[in-house]
Order: C-alpha cells, then structure tokens, then sequence
C-alpha cells in the first residue's frame, strides 16, 4: 500500500477493530483535552488529563506496547495524578483561575500561535514520506513485548538506564529538600506545658482548664462553665470559638440569673 | 484507517496542551498541560516504533516516562514551596524578581 510519491503518510493500514477504537476514543480524548484548557476548577483539569491518559494507555496497548499501557496507567493515572491532585488538596482545592488578562493581547497572540504550531505539526505529518514500507510491531512483538524491550534496555540502553536511576535518586533528594521547612522554634512538649502549669503566676489552672458546659445551665461547648462563685469561667470555652464569635454570652448564665429562675 | 491518524492526534494534544502551559495561570494546571505534552510526544513515539517495526520509540517513550515523573516530584515541591512563601499557585504572583 505504499507510495512513496504519496502526498499524506501512508504507513499501512489498521484492522477494521482498532479503528473503531480510535475514532471512538480519540475524539473523547481531544475533548477531555479541551475541556482540561477551558475548565475554571484544577481538580476537573486533572481528572480531565486523567481520562486522556487512560485513553492513551489504550491507544498504546493497541498499537502493540503493551508495557508501555501498563506502564502509563500505573505511573502515570496512578502516581503522577495522585501527586497532583495532592498537592492540590495541599494548595486548595478552590483555587480557580482569575479571567483576567495580566498582558494585553496574551490569549489572542497565544491562541494564534498555537494555531500556527498545530497546522504546522499537522501539515508537516501530511505531508512526510517513508522510505521504505510499515513493518508493524508484530514482528518485534515475537518474544513478547516485555522480553523485547528488557533486551533493548539492558543491552543497548543499559548507560541510559542508570543515568536515568541518578536522575530518579537526585529528584526525590531534590524534593526533599525544596518541601522541607525548618521549625523556627522548638515544639512545647507535655513536660514542659506541666511546668508551665506549676511554676506559673497561680496554680489555679494546674489542674489544667475547666471543660465547657460544666456546672452551667447548658452542657455545650460553646457555653462558659460557672466557677464555684457562680461566676463564668472563660478560660473553659475554646479560643477558637471566642475568636469565630460562637461563643454564646455567658450573662443569662450567671448566679444571678439562676437565683432570678428559681424565685 | 491510517497508521498517520495517530500522529495527528499526537498532534493535537500537544498543541491543546502548548496553549496550556501558555494561557492558564494556575501553576498546577501549567504543569498537568506540559504532562499532556509528554504524553502527545510518547504516543507520536509508541506510534512510530510500530510505523518503523523495531522498539526504539517505545524506549524512548519509557525513558520519557521516567523523566516526567522525575520532573513532577521536583516541580510540585517547587510549586508548593511557593504556596508557602506567597501563599499562592497563580504563575502572576511569583514576580519578586520584576520589582
């Protein structure tokens, strides 16, 4: 089937089942791939790029590299995706794009340009010729994919694969270090926060805080217990729930009140 | 159908995910877009291993697998050293050098 005078590439011809494979997931592939460009949220991106990369993983196993599919969903759909979406939990999961453009002309010029590039890309594909005809895998695939490709990488490719293992030990080294933040002061241990306890202004928190709710009219959280005096105890209430503004005034709960309810 | 339609698909992912890294602000979608660079580049690769007949594209495209994943570990710590200090992925607010 091949012509060398040919104005597209003709490299053989697929069987009538893995082109019905194609045409049915490469278009879903382009669109995930758009829909990754033009959705607001990171997460939708990544799931997005999920799918184009199991969709590869299939496209791959049908052309005849098998490890390579297998490889792709491992690596790729199942750790490198799971790093990202990750460190999106870590950065926030709500972080969307602003729509605004920073520089004047950005997404026309850049739209433009990528235009240019895919036309190029395409048109040079079209236009390619090989010189001698399409062999297909099946050859190369006689001793099993895997068998072939350890020979390839263990013979031939052995110096690759070591520089490669280097580069594998200096990027995790390489991570370690950027994620690593220096404690600026030293963490209180329980020891220490006792002899806080103790050697304070006045013992009377020794026996650490008073818990919320206790002795009062309510037994919540958000309620001040009533000391011995009748008066309420604020240290009982979380500082946190003070600071939100949830905290329910401890007024209606004091001696005075009680007194009023039960005359 | 034609071996080549794989190549254009190729292509086109890898233009879709160009206009990615360009257009898009947040640093963590700039990185997913060059993934589907990566990946556009290994398909053209697996694809023109099977075109040629032997297994040189296919380990090119694993040696491009393990780079990728090396350059992830790497950029997402650099991605969220940022967050730290700025408080922010968007590519805008790391322009401490501008001023």
């Amino acid at each position: 089937m091949h012509n060398l005078f040919a104005q597209s590439l003709h490299v053989g011809s697929t069987a009538t089942p893995e082109a019905v494979q194609f045409w049915f997931l490469a278009p879903l592939a382009v669109l995930a791939a758009l829909g990754m460009l033009l959705v607001k949220k990171a997460v939708h991106s990544a799931l997005l790029l999920a799918w184009v990369m199991i969709t590869l993983a299939i496209l791959y196993i049908a052309q005849g590299a098998l490890f390579l599919g297998i490889v792709q969903v491992v690596v790729y759909t199942g750790a490198v995706m799971m790093l990202f979406l990750f460190i999106l939990m870590l950065v926030g999961v709500d972080s969307s794009d602003s729509l605004i453009e920073n520089i004047k002309g950005q997404r026309a010029t850049s739209i433009t340009a990528a235009v240019g590039i895919g036309g190029l890309l395409i048109s040079l594909i079209g236009r390619a010729t090989l010189n001698h005809p399409a062999t297909g895998v099946e050859s190369i695939n006689a001793n099993g994919n895997v068998q072939g490709l350890a020979n390839e990488l263990f013979t031939k490719y052995v110096w690759a694969f070591e520089v490669v293992s280097a580069l594998l030990i200096t990027a995790a080294l390489g991570a370690m270090v950027l994620a690593h933040s220096q404690k600026i002061k030293v963490r209180t241990s329980q020891r220490d926060l006792s002899i806080a306890r103790f050697r304070g202004d006045s013992l009377a928190t020794a026996a650490g805080l008073p818990g919320s709710g206790i002795f009062a009219l309510h037994n919540a959280v958000d309620v001040p217990a009533l000391g011995p005096d009748g008066l309420p105890a604020q240290a009982s209430v979380s500082k946190v729930l003070e600071a939100r503004g949830d905290m329910i005034a401890s007024a209606p709960f004091e001696r005075n009140d009680i007194q009023e309810e039960e005359k | 159908m034609d071996i080549s339609n794989y190549l254009y698909l190729s292509a086109i992912l890898f233009t879709i995910g160009a206009v990615g890294v360009v257009l898009r602000r947040n640093a963590i979608v700039v990185f997913m877009c060059v993934e589907l660079m990566l990946n556009a580049a290994n398909l053209a690769f697996v694809t023109f291993s099977r075109i040629n007949g032997d297994l040189v594209g296919q380990v090119a495209s694993f040696f491009t697998m393990v780079v990728a994943a090396c350059e992830v570990v790497v950029g997402l710590a650099i991605i969220v050293t940022m967050y730290r200090s700025r408080r922010s992925a968007s590519v805008d607010d790391a322009s401490l050098l501008k001023r």
